[in-house]
């Protein structure tokens, strides 16, 4: 794949601060977080000609959400692939843009997950709707559980142990102390011991899933956000630094007889979107990636090539995921899913805390960021998946 | 409160009810393609090696090996809620082909259950169906 020219940029980002937030809708958060986005862009509505939307706040949402809006865009794209959904939405915008066919795309994301009660994690995952789900779901496999023999099979097969995947739960955590948005979302959601945490306070955790503590698994709040890309020539005139959408990659994964259950989807995506990039993940300062368990920033962090299939429990050992150590890249500096907001389909912060990151706004700063992957995971890491890799970066 | 059942798949499914509709017999099915022989499961109407439309059903021995597996500790569905902890695999049957099912016959699933262990097909009869669990060998 040829390298992919400057020519699409975030230029607006916003993230709704509650992550519990009764009595609000996730349309109400969308547009709350469009508007603020939009402001940032120094950009309006009717700037927008081309809408991105998952469709978690309503079916049909390339019909509705426009008007809920009041926008009349050119291009309207509503694919839907879970907590990845943002990234293909940003690779899609900016295919958009260098074809001509738009200047300005809006993402947004809502979603009232904690509001209305909804048991993502310990809850029956298998809605029986496709002959695949319509194999599993006597079993009662939770998704948790989906992960966690991910996990299990990882250990067996390269000896990685729950004191290397604590390591990222610890770093993240570490993270979202800086973050007060973080901190009043985990006081909000009643976690127990809001401090830093060690190794051991997540080993000590109790096991929802074998081998997965509750530590390693992210929380479930309400929240959302929205995205702003525009082309290069509007990149120009906005307040922000603009954060260029260097390269993409998408790709699924699904249980295969004889398959590897430790290989995610990113081992496809990512090798296209660092191709389109022109870089390798050594370049990289910022990795946002979708940590819904700790197993999955484990996989994802092998397979887009940071270490070998296998490695990546000696490779986060030592806290080289956290922002303030310069021997690898700062994992999830807004929290993550972990210990900052996880509203069901987090895609869409991993990029915003990478604009963030990459305009030098982050509360967990990496000095002279310039380069940052958002890698969003769709679906189960365990059975079928969705895998999204955007490489970001600044002038 | 009556007895919550345990969720059933369909046997209605266009693809995966005739596997269904053989557990009642006891059978273990999985097909395979009759132009190129190589095996599909789940069940569908196509092969997704070759471009062939006609597909054998194959009896499988029941026999094989826990590739991976979780120990439930919590599900808030309230038929597997009172049964944790309880453990789910995907199994390597010896013919070929991965399923996802329960490891069952072991007193503490948290300690007893490895992944690589040898399984066997036992059976849970519901009123429409039976379901193939596994139970270490």
């Amino acid at each position: 794949m040829p390298r992919r020219i400057r020519d699409a940029a975030i230029v607006g980002i916003a993230e709704y601060p509650k992550r519990k937030a009764p009595g609000v809708s996730a349309l109400q958060i969308k547009a709350d977080s469009a508007s603020r986005a939009l402001a940032d862009a120094g950009l309006s509505w009717k700037d927008v000609d081309a809408i991105y939307d998952a469709g978690e706040a309503g079916v049909m949402s390339g019909l509705s959400i426009s008007e809920y809006f009041n926008i009349k865009p050119d291009v309207i794209d509503t694919t839907m692939v879970g907590g990845s959904s943002y990234e293909y939405h940003a690779i899609h915008a900016g295919g958009a843009i260098s074809q001509g066919r738009a200047k300005v795309a809006l993402l947004t994301y809502g979603s009232t997950a904690h509001s209305n009660m909804l048991a993502i994690g310990a809850g029956g995952m298998s809605r029986g709707v496709s002959p695949a789900e319509n194999m599993e779901s006597p079993w009662g496999s939770t998704l948790i559980a989906n992960y966690a023999m991910v996990a299990h099979r990882h250990m067996f097969d390269y000896g990685t142990t729950s004191e290397q995947l604590a390591e990222i739960a610890v770093a993240t955590r570490a993270h979202a102390m800086r973050n007060p948005d973080a901190v009043q979302a985990m006081t909000d959601l009643e976690f127990m011991d809001i401090r830093e945490l060690s190794i051991e306070d997540v080993t000590n955790s109790r096991i929802i899933a074998d081998p997965l503590h509750l530590l390693e698994c992210c929380m479930i709040s309400d929240g959302g956000g929205a995205v702003v890309i525009a082309s290069a020539d509007v990149a120009r005139d906005t307040p922000k630094d603009p954060v260029w959408i260097l390269g993409g990659g998408e790709a699924t994964k699904y249980p295969e007889n004889g398959g590897d259950i430790t290989v995610s989807a990113g081992a496809q995506s990512g090798p296209t979107a660092f191709g389109e990039a022109g870089v390798t993940p050594s370049d990289i300062d910022i990795a946002m990636i979708y940590d819904s368990f700790s197993i999955t920033v484990l996989t994802i962090l092998e397979d887009l090539g940071f270490c070998k299939k296998g490695e990546g429990g000696a490779w986060v050992e030592g806290g080289r995921l956290r922002f303030d150590n310069a021997n690898g890249p700062a994992l999830n500096t807004d929290g993550g899913g972990l210990s900052s907001n996880h509203p069901g389909m987090r895609g869409i912060f991993l990029l915003i805390e990478a604009t963030r990151q990459l305009r030098g706004e982050s509360l967990a700063q990496v000095e002279g960021a310039q380069l940052a992957v958002a890698h969003g995971n769709g679906g189960s890491l365990g059975s079928r998946h969705s895998a999204g890799t955007v490489i970001l970066g600044r002038d | 409160m009556a007895d919550v059942k345990r969720p059933l798949p369909k046997l209605a499914d266009p693809d995966t009810g005739p596997f269904w509709e053989a557990t009642k017999k006891h059978e273990l099915r999985y097909q395979t393609c009759d132009a190129c022989s190589g095996i599909v499961f789940f069940p569908r109407s196509h092969c997704t090696h070759c471009l062939g439309q006609k597909l054998s059903w194959r009896i499988s021995k029941g026999d094989g090996t826990i590739y991976t597996y979780s120990v439930v500790r919590k599900n808030y569905h309230p038929y597997f809620a009172k049964r944790a902890p309880y453990a789910v695999a995907w199994i390597d049957l010896d013919e070929g082909f991965r399923m996802m099912s329960n490891i069952v016959g072991v007193e503490d699933p948290i300690r007893e259950i490895k992944v690589g262990q040898r399984v066997r097909v036992e059976w849970e009869d519901q009123e429409e169906l039976s379901l193939p669990m596994f139970r270490p060998i």
